[in-house]
């Protein structure tokens, strides 16, 4: 092994040239980029990138997570809350395939990463060497980009191209996969220059006017405009510039699961939820609308129900930064390729001031009657046993909506998502695409080391939980403060509840035991407690969040209660049922 | 309607490229007909080209994502009508049939097939063609003890194109001009967009 000097290396922009090891050349990318935390786990193959670490303590730190799947799910959670580009180490073979279900789930959910993982050396490629894996084709479907390197001299413009293709554009993971030689290897470093272009990619296209008129035209000729938006509002940083132009041209809005939190809660445009177990109005009036203005989604079946069924009357104007995305599922009338921080603005200069209050009080009236129906009973029941919306009431009263909220997936995750309150962007992180259970915990601890200042609660299931607790090591080891929110119906909610709807009742293999989840905690340092009364519900959850570091709240809901309304798979948005 | 469309790629040339092409078509369990792979006008531009039998809408949709991967240049696809191609193929028959059989020579001579190897033992010849007209020798030569047979994949070359030359300057701007900005829904459809 080389010896690892610890004077930095040399600084990006000089001609100076010094030799220096892969490994540190490496992170000499990672602080160039303004990485400040990085998540992973050491073994045999990123041995070198460890060994370069310890002299880099004082500039990246490094959070030893308890299985790689949780590392990168907590890379997810630090790039969901921060805006920023999430980074995970792992090693080669079980080392980078743990990472497989985080980098499907970032590929799918649009997150930046650039996931590090060590590889043999190169003279032992193919020879199915000890912890070898063909970590490139397995990845090649679920990432954006990846690249295997097996020469140093490659590193610098590797890593500048690594965070280049991650974050522009679609944001999306990439992996680079790094021999353990090429770790070793020393060479000639020239400094760190930023990427800045690569000529097979392009991440935006030159917005074409000719469609923005086009879709102006539609949007003031419109007398039933509705938009829907996503999570490219989020990506894009272009939350004022959306508002703007939903407040000038008077359009209600409604919100796909990852768009959620990108215009605050209590917007008097924001009409609430699409899709599955979305609000009735957004998912009924949509096939009323006459203009559906869809903004930086993807139309996923979750959200369109059945796609023959969907928004038939109305013309469509989509809005997004992937090209591939427009004409996918639904056919635009008209599509605005671009990003939608520089397409928004242009679309709100020609739009006419209006206000569409006839149209806009239609969803006021679904909504009465969803709250009539469903909304009322599930804040504010009369049943004995606790509900999970009631909780999620009492938690938007005690932060006031200014929470991170990471959920997992299943009933919790749709009724947080549906009743939780958010006045600020990049408070709702969530597996929206993916939907993997053990995501919350994991990338609660991510989302925490993205925005240090903010509390961030995991709000999770008692299957999802159990998926991913070996996390709750990372929270001891790093004392960081975050607050794990377990609604425990005591069953895997959501399966269950299909199993009854769809499945006469046959309750196969749903019923999951639990732990003492309070106990647990305890063993792991982490104060706890668990609750089933309503009377104990505020102050427990008062509890929870004025306690001074980590804390795990076991809440026991109605085992058998559904998420309603739901629009059953196979049938159009307009077919959603309230019970 | 299914028909056969020709989609040509341009790339880079990288490791794990193949694989990332290949698996847009494995993950939607479409079949892949043929597949080319070859230098193109550009140096160091790799051309693909790829035969499937898809509707038009399929084959628009796969053609975008394969320039979404990043190391694609550019995706065009057209129908049989919209190029000109060719597939090689190559026929070994028993040289005691070619040379007792009069009739052998005269059929091979009528499909144009030119003889590459000439042994004792076998001759390997080879004809230059379409399909169809391949396939025809194909069975021309059944009767005949025909050992082997083996064909390329096509090779296409688009009517209307005018050549990567141009094109690969333009991305290598960082700041491509507004004009050379394709988009599809100017109904530039010969052109698919990209950049």
């Amino acid at each position: 092994m080389p010896s690892v000097q610890a004077t930095p290396a040399a600084p990006s922009n000089t001609t100076q040239s010094t030799s220096i090891s892969g490994s540190r050349a490496v992170l000499d990318a990672l602080v160039a980029e303004g990485v400040d935390t990085i998540f992973g786990y050491p073994g045999g193959a990123i041995m070198p990138i460890y060994d370069a670490l310890y002299d880099y303590h004082d500039r990246l730190k490094h959070v030893l997570v308890r299985h790689e799947q949780g590392g990168i799910h907590a890379a997810q959670g630090y790039a969901r809350a921060s805006g920023r580009t999430g980074v995970v180490f792992a090693t080669s073979g079980p080392g980078a395939t743990n990472l497989v279900t985080g980098l499907a789930d970032a590929m799918i959910d649009s997150t930046p990463l650039v996931a590090i993982t060590g590889q043999v050396f190169a003279h032992l490629l193919g020879t199915d060497a000890f912890q070898e894996t063909d970590v490139i084709n397995i990845t090649s479907p679920i990432t954006k980009w990846n690249y295997q390197v097996t020469d140093a001299t490659e590193i610098p413009t590797v890593l500048a191209k690594a965070f280049y293709i991650a974050s522009s554009g679609r944001p999306g993971p990439v992996l680079i996969d790094i021999t353990k030689n090429a770790q070793l290897q020393l060479f000639d470093y020239k400094g760190y220059e930023l990427c800045q272009h690569v000529r097979s990619y392009r991440p935006k296209p030159i917005v074409r006017r000719e469609y923005i008129d086009a879709a102006a035209q539609l949007i003031n000729a419109a007398q039933k405009p509705f938009v829907i938006f996503g999570q490219g509002v989020i990506l894009g940083k272009a939350e004022n510039e959306f508002i703007q132009f939903i407040e000038k041209s008077g359009i209600p809005a409604a919100w796909t699961i990852l768009g959620l939190s990108a215009i605050p809660t209590d917007h008097p445009l924001n009409v609430g939820m699409l899709g599955m177990h979305g609000n009735y109005g957004p998912n009924v009036l949509t096939n009323e609308c006459d203009v559906l203005i869809a903004v930086g989604m993807r139309f996923d079946d979750r959200v369109t129900g059945r796609l023959d069924k969907y928004a038939k009357q109305a013309k469509i104007i989509h809005l997004d930064i992937d090209p591939s995305e427009i004409d996918k599922n639904v056919k635009a009338t008209v599509g605005v390729w671009g990003d939608c921080k520089e397409t928004l603005p242009l679309l709100t200069q020609l739009v006419e001031k209006k206000e569409h209050s006839n149209w806009l009080q239609r969803f006021k009236e679904h909504d009465a009657e969803e709250n009539k129906e469903v909304t009322f009973n599930e804040l504010h029941p009369e049943s004995p046993v606790l509900t999970m919306g009631e909780v999620i009431r009492h938690l938007n009263e005690i932060t006031g909506g200014d929470a991170i909220i990471v959920t997992d997936v299943g009933q919790h995750q749709m009724v947080t998502c549906r009743y939780a309150r958010f006045n600020q962007s990049k408070s709702n992180i969530t597996s929206g695409g993916l939907g993997t259970m053990g995501f919350s915990l994991p990338a609660a601890i991510g989302a925490k080391f993205g925005a240090p200042k903010r509390t961030v609660i995991a709000i999770i299931g008692d299957g999802g939980v159990q998926m991913t607790l070996q996390e709750l090591g990372t929270i001891m080891q790093t004392e960081i403060n975050i607050k794990i929110l377990i609604l425990n119906n005591q069953f895997l909610g959501m399966v269950r509840q299909w199993q009854q709807l769809f499945h006469d009742k046959r309750y196969s293999f749903v019923d999951i035991v639990s732990p003492d989840y309070v106990k647990l905690a305890s063993a792991y340092g982490i104060s706890g407690a668990s609750i089933s009364q309503r009377e104990d519900l505020h102050a427990a959850l008062q509890t929870m969040i004025d306690h001074n570091g980590s804390y795990l709240l076991e809440v026991m809901v109605g085992k058998e209660n559904n998420v309603f309304p739901m629009v059953p798979q196979g049938c159009s948005v307009s077919e959603i049922r309230l019970k | 309607m299914k028909q056969e469309y020709t989609i040509t790629v341009y790339t880079e040339n990288h490791i794990g490229l193949l694989v990332r092409i290949a698996t847009i078509f494995s993950r939607r369990k479409i079949n892949v007909e043929s597949m080319n792979t070859s230098p193109s006008e550009a140096e160091g531009i790799h051309r693909f080209t790829i035969v499937i039998d898809e509707t038009e809408e399929v084959v628009r949709k796969l053609a975008r994502q394969i320039e979404k991967q990043v190391e694609v240049l550019k995706a065009y696809y057209n129908s049989n009508e919209e190029i000109i191609w060719q597939e090689l193929a190559l026929y070994k028959v028993p040289t005691a049939q070619i040379a007792e059989k009069v009739k052998v020579e005269r059929l091979l001579r009528e499909h144009g097939a030119r003889a590459v190897v000439i042994r004792n033992d076998y001759v390997v010849f080879e004809t230059v063609g379409h399909r169809e007209e391949t396939d025809r020798l194909v069975q021309v030569l059944a009767p005949y003890g025909l050992i082997e047979f083996v064909r390329s994949a096509r090779v296409a070359i688009i009517k209307d194109s005018k050549g990567f030359h141009e094109k690969l300057r333009e991305f290598e701007q960082s700041e491509p001009k507004a004009e050379l900005v394709e988009n599809e829904y100017l109904n530039q459809q010969k052109e698919i967009f990209t950049m």
